[in-house]
């Protein structure tokens, strides 16, 4: 990637990316981050998901130098964040909207944010208009609703300008209309070249916005992938049958060597045979169907095939043992999805 | 992922970040919680009103007088009986002294002889017979033994003892030019000097004669009675140059207290005084009602309260929502942010303290003459380093409950823990519940030693009272009562540093 030349050359020399090498972190006798390691790249949201206690907000916070880690280290276009003069130039990030002085108009919040900086008044009316804020800007934080905090967080993050957005959940809270809103804005500033880092547990707002997804568990990666190939890791090998003749149709196919499910009186799901296959099989054995097609997973049923080990084994508590079929998950999703095949 | 990617490319400009924007933001922080700003002011209200009670609650049947100021500028007390002469150019005085009693009033319509530590009878040299007039003296004393003292604040240790027939003390003053020596000795043969000092002003014609006097008889910090001494002389020599021309009777300084009387017997005087010939202190032994200028600041006690509760929010409010991190991502040198933060609140809090200061002591003071009372004369250099030690205490003392807070992390136990620490020693040893040794420690070892800017009167070893802060003396120097609270913030506010530095956020 080159870069053209500019008038800040000290920000020009850093690279948009986010480098996560390898984190380790102990709180007492539980693994918050076991050896998390991912990058994010510049001009794409990533989306950064797991289930609750994953570590995705605590690697968040080791990455804006917040927390310390035992091993690892965390870097910002190739420097650990602490060593960054002007860091909101270089990173903006939403940790907690709650994080407010409630009694500060919201205004005073982003004035005193851009003064630590060496920014004026006139950068936080442009970040209030981009956000959307002009007229609540001079009432109280806290009185405002989570989606407005969520806009103030986004707006404090916007304040420096900078390619490298952490965004905490920021869709928490948000109306409809605010989610659109948000998933746009996004959009946009990935656009722009910006390295976009969202967490959130909503899977549906990722597989519409996120280019690459960051799947953690247990406070290590499980995958590291482009959206589409998680959901073809998830859906590889089956196929969706209807048909009216479902036993007849689950005997031939299960002669044939195939995992037949039953989703419904009407739906078999198929693994094991092409869909020619299944087709020519139907045929040969006058098995009437109404449709034969390829299965699409959601993403959300690809992440809970990916986190599954990871959620039942933080429901045990935390002196459990590690499972070992954690380890496999991270190598080999398509194995483990078809593997695992839950079909409805 | 996107098939063709734009480099990202600012369009904002960068701006700077060192120390200079961090105070800024921390400025900013401050000014715009309207509760600090509120607490801030509720502070300096409460000094004002406090200030106020004091001055105006109580109302005196006399006017306000004028005090004596001595050679130094000092407010003395002049007032004895002694028989004198005038006396001019060098010569010497020899006396001896045998008896010294004191009497005081021990209930109604008794008198009973008492022990007054600083009763005084012995020789003295004095620029004239007008009160508060230069001196020089060599005198016993009843607890004391024999001192040689000069112009009122001056004071040095002769021979130890008390006086009595068996055990009588020579005395003797030598003038010579501006200088008066004073010798004593045990057998009228034997002298030892004691000091020789150089009076203020020194006539060529001086005063010179036999005194007693006697300060009030102090049973307790709230109870004293009028006291006066009898002494009885020997035969007074003079030499050196001086020729006698006969000792006139006399009192100095006016007032029923100053009555006495001298009974000229064979080869001796015996002579009753009382008063005392000293610099004036405060409490008990004060003469009147004398106030120190301190006093009107008693309400800085409340004052501090409402400015440490808001240092301490200022940074416990950022933990407990959470604001702490964005306030160091903003600025990972956390340090820096800690040191920001004190420096900030340190001024503000200065000039709170600094401008409340001026305004009680300029409100308070005619309030109070007006009410009778008398101030305790300051000159214009003590009255400022009250006003600027009043800021330098609050923003102190902001600073320790700010780093206080920054340990803790929770307003509740900081505020807590800052008060228990500050203003509890300093009302527990300004109020009758601990004896006054308790709570002089209190005030020497906690933050609250702090509070002896406000001293503006001073100790005199050789002046009887009890030295309490109620009426306005502290164990501890105002410097270094300041000293020990800015340790304790000092210690505190390095905690915090290494704490926030170790700590995750």
């Amino acid at each position: 990637m080159t870069i053209v030349a500019h008038d800040f050359p000290s920000l020009l020399d850093m690279e948009a990316t986010i480098e996560v090498n390898g984190l380790r972190k102990r709180f007492g006798s539980t693994v918050a981050l076991d050896g998390m390691s991912f990058t994010v790249r510049p001009g794409q949201i990533t989306g950064f998901v797991g289930p609750n206690g994953a570590g995705k907000s605590t690697t968040m916070r080791v990455i804006l130098g917040l927390d310390a880690v035992d091993e690892g280290a965390a870097l910002i276009g190739g420097q650990p964040y602490r060593s960054l003069r002007r860091p909101l130039s270089h990173v903006g990030a939403l940790l907690d909207a709650a994080a407010l002085q409630p009694s500060r108009t919201a205004r005073n919040h982003l004035l005193w944010l851009a003064h630590s900086q060496g920014m004026g008044a006139g950068r936080v009316e442009e970040v209030i208009a981009r956000t959307g804020l002009q007229s609540v800007a001079r009432r109280k934080a806290g009185g405002f609703s989570l989606g407005m905090r969520q806009r103030l967080g986004l707006a404090a993050a916007l304040l420096g300008d900078p390619p490298v957005l952490i965004l905490d959940e920021p869709f928490n809270g948000l109306d409809p209309e605010g989610i659109v809103w948000m998933r746009g804005l996004l959009a946009g500033l990935a656009r722009e070249g910006r390295a976009v880092l969202v967490s959130s547990h909503f899977m549906s707002e990722m597989q519409d916005s996120a280019g690459h997804l960051v799947v953690v568990g247990r406070g290590r990666v499980v995958a590291d992938t482009s959206v589409a190939e998680v959901i073809e890791a998830a859906s590889q090998g089956r196929v969706t049958l209807r048909t009216t003749a479902r036993s007849a149709a689950m005997t031939v196919l299960a002669q044939a060597g195939a995992t037949v499910a039953s989703s419904d009186a009407a739906t078999l799901t198929v693994s094991g045979l092409s869909s020619e296959r299944i087709v020519a099989l139907l045929q040969q054995n006058a098995v009437p169907f109404s449709e034969v097609s390829v299965y699409r997973a959601s993403l959300e049923e690809a992440y809970m095939e990916l986190t599954r080990d990871s959620v039942e084994f933080s429901s045990e508590g935390f002196d459990a043992p590690r499972v070992p079929a954690l380890n496999d998950a991270a190598n080999g999703v398509a194995n483990q999805a078809a593997a695992k095949g839950a079909v409805r | 992922m996107t098939a063709t990617m734009t480099p990202f490319r600012r369009e904002t400009e960068v701006g700077r970040d060192g120390f200079g924007q961090l105070l800024h933001a921390e400025w900013t922080k401050l000014r715009t919680v309207r509760g600090w700003v509120r607490g801030l002011g509720l502070g300096a209200v409460l000094m004002i009103l406090i200030g106020l009670f004091g001055a105006a609650a109580v109302e005196l049947p006399n006017e306000a007088s004028a005090v004596p100021l001595g050679p130094d500028g000092e407010p003395v007390r002049d007032s004895f009986y002694w028989v004198h002469q005038s006396l001019t150019g060098d010569g010497s005085i020899t006396v001896a002294v045998d008896s010294l009693t004191q009497q005081a009033d021990t209930g109604p319509g008794r008198q009973d002889n008492v022990t007054v530590p600083w009763a005084k009878a012995g020789l003295m040299i004095k620029e004239s017979v007008e009160p508060t007039s230069s001196y020089a003296a060599v005198l016993a004393t009843a607890s004391h033994g024999v001192r040689m003292q000069y112009d009122y604040t001056h004071d040095r240790a002769g021979l130890p003892g008390a006086v009595s027939a068996a055990a009588p003390r020579w005395l003797r003053l030598t003038r010579s030019g501006n200088t008066v020596t004073g010798y004593n000795s045990t057998d009228g043969s034997h002298w030892t000097k004691v000091e020789t000092v150089r009076p203020a002003t020194l006539p060529a014609t001086v005063e010179v004669g036999l005194f007693v006097t006697s300060p009030d008889h102090i049973e307790s910090a709230h109870q004293s009675t009028t006291s006066s001494a009898t002494a009885h002389f020997g035969s007074v020599g003079l030499q050196d140059g001086w020729q006698g021309s006969g000792w006139v009777p006399d009192h100095v300084g006016g007032g029923p207290q100053s009555a006495g009387e001298s009974t000229e017997s064979a080869g001796g005087f015996t002579i009753r005084g009382s008063g005392d010939i000293a610099p004036i202190v405060g409490g008990i032994a004060s003469p009147g009602n004398i106030v120190p200028l301190g006093n009107f600041l008693v309400g800085t006690f409340a004052g501090l309260i409402a400015v440490m509760v808001v240092a301490t929010t200022y940074i416990t409010a950022e933990y407990r929502r959470g604001l702490i991190r964005t306030t160091l991502t903003a600025s990972p040198r956390r340090g820096r942010v800690l040191a920001a933060k004190a420096i900030v609140l340190g001024a503000v809090t200065f000039v709170v303290g600094l401008v409340t200061a001026a305004v009680v002591i300029m409100v308070c003071e005619p309030i109070a003459k007006s009410h009778g009372f008398t101030m305790f004369p300051v000159d214009l250099w003590t009255e400022l380093r009250v006003v600027v030690s009043t800021g330098a205490l609050l923003a102190v003392a902001a600073v320790f409950a700010l780093a206080v807070g920054a340990v803790l992390r929770r307003s509740a136990g900081a505020v807590a823990l800052v008060i228990a620490a500050m203003i509890l020693p300093y009302i527990l040893a300004t109020s009758p519940v601990l004896p006054a040794g308790a709570g002089n420690w209190l005030l020497r070892v906690t933050p609250a030693a702090g509070f002896a800017v406000h001293q503006t009167v001073q100790k005199y070893p050789q002046v009887f009272t009890y030295y309490t802060p109620t009426s306005g003396y502290f164990p501890l120097s105002p410097l270094a009562g300041f000293a020990v609270l800015c340790g304790y913030a000092v210690l505190a506010l390095g905690l915090a540093v290494v704490l926030l530095r170790r700590r995750d956020a």
